[in-house]
């Protein structure tokens, strides 16, 4: 190394009984960490470069068909005429069925997390049972989470509702959005926890002490001390669960996505439409692919903006809540 | 305004050399400890006088604290934790099966040594406690709040800042600040671990005056590290060792003529 050596500084050594000197010498260029930093500053740049490629790709061949008129008309059943066509029921249909899963997922994570963070004993079965759950379901394929939403939540809660309902036509029993929406929920839930569980833990335990010893109950420390001071790190799970969600096409295509649908989706029990399915429908279902191909494009770029926007809206409603949390209480 | 006490500075040397002012509020008797298989506390039985400021010293890891959170059940918190023996506070044993924590909790404050003023506003701090055990109407808030700030000497530096974060004050200020939520609800005692131990020797010394006032109204009890603090402020010292009490009796004696070795060697400094 090729700073001070010992004692340099010491007056005696110097032989100066009035100042201490001290000396540095110049430190050498260093290759090896020139090297690395250079490489992470590469990494970085490969990374936002593939992303602006993406992002540039779909802009640029989606610019032509994108137009009030494409955002705002209901389309006939033939998509695939650039000058008719529309994805208005497709964005109602992706907004509603991540806000209705928001409603679900949310308060069912908070609670869960709660419980794993504030009450149960950390080294208790259940305890662990319930987390290699979370962590499992983190793992599923999405596809699969949407066989389970047909087998569960179609065939066996949908027809059961159907029955205590006396409903002669299935009405329940079929795809519909509360159930696309419910298989999201299930399917986004291991994010909403772990990002809640973090941010309880974030929370000093001074403060819980402190509450506690005032005389209040546990509940009441969560409640008014605990969830406030959390409320950022549980918008943040419902930003990544939207995220997430919106783009997710495999959990809602047994469970609710239809092909057509003549009329905007309106009742929880009603089919919809949505903009990661008609992606795939036009790739797929296309007569003319060239044709096709802005339409296609502009259908990606009406959902990354949608999610764009649907994350900006959390997020300036995160950033009020932390300023808040900030300023006073 | 301010009917609970007036700024009045109360000498130690003014302080009992007898062992009691009032009856005995806190007893503690046969109080053993166990964190798991480890026994933290041993046998401990004490007898605690009403409106009077009690100091538990001792080296670090001697139990003292652990004994202070006995006193208001805060150790119900830690899993894995046994208490054999009673402590009965006017009379009652709080570990009896039917006692209300809450209600104890609400009888027995305390004050931490790291302050932890909630994330709210200085008024808020302080309304927490009293809207838990059912002040509700605004007048009453801001009655009590500012008996509460004046008696614990912070009312003229926040008066114009009430609503703004407790988080701005000064640590010296906050840990005040804690000291009026403790007491705004009006308790018996109050427990104090080490409150003045973060914090340099003009805001200790602020705090030290304070806890001095209190001790007309409330039966305090401080564990403090240092035994000068010990020395100026309480009545009665206990000085405790690796989980056994060793000796407990009026200030003065045990830090002029201890009748224990090894309480001599401690308040001598020989070790600790």
């Amino acid at each position: 190394m090729n700073t001070v050596t010992p004692g340099q500084y010491l007056p005696e050594a110097s032989g100066d009984t009035t100042r201490i000197t001290r000396h540095f010498r110049a430190e050498k260029f260093d290759f090896w960490s020139f090297f690395f930093s250079g490489l992470t500053g590469l990494a970085t740049l490969f990374i936002l470069g593939i992303l602006a490629t993406i992002l540039l790709n779909i802009l640029v061949n989606g610019w032509s068909a994108i137009s009030w008129h494409f955002v705002s008309t209901i389309p006939k059943k033939d998509f695939f005429d650039a000058n008719t066509t529309g994805v208005l029921p497709m964005i109602v249909g992706t907004s509603f069925r991540v806000i209705v899963m928001t409603i679900f997922v949310i308060p069912v994570g908070v609670i869960t997390a709660i419980y794993l963070t504030e009450y149960a004993a950390n080294t208790s079965i259940i305890t662990r049972i319930i987390r290699a759950a979370v962590n499992n379901l983190a793992g599923v394929p999405s596809i699969v989470f949407g066989l389970f939403g047909l087998g569960f939540f179609i065939n066996f809660v949908g027809k059961n509702m159907d029955a205590v309902l006396h409903n002669t036509n299935a009405v329940w029993g079929q795809p519909a959005l509360i159930w696309a929406s419910l298989t999201l929920a299930v399917m986004t839930l291991p994010v909403v926890i772990v990002a809640t569980e973090e941010s309880l833990k974030a929370i000093p335990p001074g403060l819980r002490e402190a509450s506690l010893a005032l005389g209040a109950t546990k509940l009441e420390t969560i409640l008014k001390i605990v969830l406030p001071q959390a409320l950022p790190g549980i918008m943040t799970g419902g930003i990544l669960a939207v995220s997430r969600a919106a783009g997710e096409v495999a959990p809602i295509l047994f469970t609710g996505v239809a092909y057509y649908m003549a009329s905007l989706p309106s009742h929880l029990s009603d089919q919809f439409m949505d903009l990661g399915y008609h992606v795939f429908v036009l790739s797929t279902q296309s007569p003319n692919i060239e044709q096709t191909w802005p339409i296609l494009y502009a259908t990606v770029l009406v959902l990354l903006l949608l999610t764009f926007a649907l994350n900006i809206v959390a997020i300036l409603i995160r950033a009020r809540v932390r300023k808040k949390l900030r300023a006073l209480g | 305004m301010a009917e609970i006490l007036t700024p009045k500075l109360a000498p130690p040397e003014a302080s009992v050399t007898t062992a009691a002012i009032g009856a005995p509020l806190i007893e503690i008797e046969d109080v053993s400890l166990y964190y798991g298989a480890a026994r933290a506390l041993k046998n401990i039985s004490l007898k605690l006088d009403e409106k009077v400021v009690t100091a538990f010293i001792g080296p670090s890891g001697c139990g003292k604290s652990t004994l202070l959170r006995c006193l208001n059940r805060m150790n119900d918190l830690i899993d894995n934790v046994r208490i054999d023996g009673a402590i009965k506070i006017g009379g009652h044993n709080i570990y009896d099966g039917n006692v209300d924590v809450i209600e104890l909790r609400k009888r027995v404050g305390m004050v931490f040594q790291k302050s932890n003023p909630f994330p709210k506003s200085v008024y808020e701090n302080v309304a927490y406690g009293l809207r838990l055990h059912g002040v509700k109407a605004k007048s009453d808030l801001d009655t009590r709040i500012e008996e509460s700030l004046t008696a614990s000497a912070l009312w003229d530096e926040v008066k114009d800042r009430l609503h703004s974060s407790a988080l701005g004050l000064s640590g010296g200020q906050q840990q005040r600040l804690c000291i009026a939520r403790a007491i705004a609800i009006k308790p018996e005692i109050i427990l104090m671990d080490e409150p003045a131990s973060a914090l340099d020797p003009i805001a200790t010394a602020r705090i030290e005056d304070l806890i001095l006032d209190l001790k007309k109204e409330f039966t305090i009890v401080i564990v403090t590290h240092n035994m000068q603090q010990a020395a100026r402020i309480s009545d009665q010292t206990a000085f405790f060792y690796i989980g056994e009490l060793v000796e407990f009796g009026a200030t003065r004696k045990i830090f002029t003529n201890p009748a224990q070795k090894r309480t001599e060697d401690y308040v001598s400094g020989r070790f600790g």
